[in-house]
């Protein structure tokens, strides 16, 4: 439902001007939420970006002198003994793992999410909303809660390695939790509904006849799926995609509850610098550091989906 | 679109992944309900049918202090949410053509949605620590701000969506009756708005109740949430306890969301 309409929307043109009159009121009215928004939410960014470019206090927080440290440290470190510069492999390596994870989430979220999506777009229309909010059930129950679920599945003593062990499969539990497996699989189970959204509603609006042509063609289902299926679900793929891929590469409670202490990700590293870590400064610029990762993958989404539009209208 | 051919639109699996996809989906939970009245305290085995985790859960003073916390910030987050989606989204619909700075007010509503929740916590734990020396207040008011602003989108989005759907010929109806604005807006868009703004108020309610990154980063010591307090606890050995409060957590959240799932359905 609401993962569909968060996408943008093209411009509605060639309509008659709104009196200037109204569009004072207009922005009387909205006023109020913008503030709100601005105070709370989008002003704070350019605070953090001012941060990155401070000197860290010794008992967290900053000293108001001007340093690029912050940013340097993001991707370099300094030897204390001898003062080369070389790459902050521990940094690159948690950017590395969490930009795999977030792209392995994504196509595993997909492998299900296809599937269930056609599934659910060929249901009688009556009972499909049903099954969609099936769906979208576990989505609003919280965070904490579906990942403390996702851990008492896959524990040491958990419910798989107990069937196992009792059907006389394994004699000792397979190691699951706390490793990068299960970071992926309890992100591909939290955000699998914000994948199924927006492929359903692609799914919904196509148009069937053109499947029955290809068949009459003598196209196999092979064929049909991807060259008939495929590019006509495109939008709703690529914006299943980026739905899952953003909050994939900035995931902190995943990653902290199923990956335990060692297996960090962006999230954690970025959390770890305003606790014990403190250094507010590299903290803001690895946090900047995510929010551009974030945007370009959005700006390719946008790109994609005003290509897509451009074809359907053009 | 008429009668479809099954056979047309059957892809061979498709059926058996989906059915895995919800079984992925609703086994855990499933699990975590059932061993909530497990009589053992270790999860390794089930002992029996027992209440006895509800009757922890409910009398440990730490869990009502952080759930009544919870339920006070959603509440005056989801309110004041949709108060404020309910102006913008009068604002932003109902009319023609896209007046100057649409686009931006939309960017700017759905801007919590866009950026990770860890950069807006970190962004507002820096801002809130300026402000709390500046002030000295150390209230709940910070956590309240912060989630307000983040529910507002998700408030917007059902009402926009109402707005957008509703008949716009009574409003001129009632305006030709001498109705003044207001009078129009208070007997008739208001009364057909009623679900949707509901329908906001639910979502934004649930999301507060979501929210976890951003309050972990804001709250002051002894400002836990239900969803913080239970993230600390995980760190250390979880028993029962655990499940009976998420299922208690679960069942909140599924009144919620089945509510709003009527209210939108319901036809303006």
């Amino acid at each position: 439902m609401s993962a569909v309409e968060m996408a943008p929307h093209g411009a509605d043109t060639d309509k008659p001007k709104a009196p200037r009159g109204d569009i004072a009121w207009r922005w009387g009215l909205v006023a109020p939420a913008l503030i709100v928004l601005l105070l709370a939410a989008s002003g704070p960014l350019l605070i953090v970006l001012v941060y990155s470019f401070l000197t860290p206090g010794n008992f967290g927080g900053v000293i108001r002198e001007f340093s690029t440290d912050g940013w340097f440290q993001v991707f370099f470190t300094r030897d204390i003994f001898d003062e080369t510069v070389g790459p902050a492999t521990a940094h690159l390596d948690i950017f590395r793992r969490s930009i795999t994870l977030a792209l392995y989430t994504t196509v595993f979220a997909a492998v299900l999410g296809f599937p269930t999506a056609w599934f659910i777009a060929t249901r009688a229309p009556d009972v499909r909303p049903i099954w969609l909010f099936l769906v979208t059930i576990p989505f609003w129950t919280n965070l904490v809660i579906r990942t403390f679920a996702i851990q008492e599945v896959i524990r040491n003593e958990g419910l798989v390695n107990t069937i196992l062990r009792s059907l006389g499969i394994i004699s000792a539990p397979i190691q699951m939790l706390y490793t990068d497996f299960a970071i992926m699989l309890g992100m591909a189970y939290v955000f699998l509904p914000l994948m199924v959204l927006p492929l359903y509603a692609s799914m919904e609006k196509l148009d069937f006849k053109l499947l029955e042509a290809g068949y009459d063609l003598y196209a196999t289902r092979l064929k049909v799926l991807w060259h008939i299926v495929l590019p006509l679900v495109k939008p709703g793929f690529i914006a299943g995609s980026i739905l899952v891929f953003i909050p994939a590469i900035g995931a902190y409670v995943t990653p902290r509850i199923l990956g335990g202490g060692r297996n960090l990700m962006l999230g954690n590293l970025i959390e770890l610098q305003f606790g014990q870590g403190r250094n507010w400064p590299l903290g803001s610029a690895l946090a900047l550091t995510l929010l551009v990762i974030v945007v370009a993958a959005l700006m390719v989404y946008i790109r994609a989906t005003s290509r897509e539009e451009g074809r359907r209208h053009g | 679109m008429g009668k479809r051919n099954f056979s047309v639109a059957s892809l061979p699996g498709f059926g058996t992944i989906a059915i895995i996809t919800f079984i992925f989906l609703y086994l855990p939970i499933v699990t975590l309900v059932v061993y909530s009245f497990n009589e053992a305290a270790s999860m390794s085995r089930w002992e029996g049918f027992s209440l006895r985790w509800y009757e922890a859960a409910l009398a440990n003073r730490q869990v009502q202090d952080v759930s009544i916390r919870s339920l006070v910030i959603a509440g005056w987050a989801a309110t004041l949410a949709t108060i404020l989606a309910t102006m913008a989204a009068l604002a932003t619909t109902r009319n023609e053509r896209r007046f100057p700075g649409q686009t931006m007010i939309y960017a700017l509503i759905n801007q919590p949605l866009m950026v990770p929740e860890i950069v807006t916590g970190v962004a507002l734990l820096i801002f809130f620590a300026m402000i709390k020396i500046a002030t000295g207040y150390q209230g709940l008011g910070y956590l309240i701000a912060a989630h307000t602003a983040f529910c507002i989108p998700f408030a917007y989005l059902p009402i926009r969506a109402r707005l957008e759907t509703m008949d716009l010929t009574l409003e001129r109806a009632a305006a030709d009756l001498y109705a003044t604005p207001l009078q129009a807006f208070r007997h008739v868009t208001l009364p057909l708005l009623v679900p949707g703004i509901l329908a906001g108020f639910m979502l934004g309610f649930v999301t507060s109740l979501d929210t976890v990154v951003i309050t972990e980063f804001v709250k002051s010591a002894g400002q836990d949430t239900l969803p913080t307090y239970m993230l600390g606890q995980l760190r250390r050995v979880v028993t029962p306890e655990m499940n009976a409060i998420s299922t208690l957590f679960l069942l909140l959240s599924l009144i919620a969301v089945t509510v709003f799932f009527l209210l939108s359905r319901k036809k303006a």
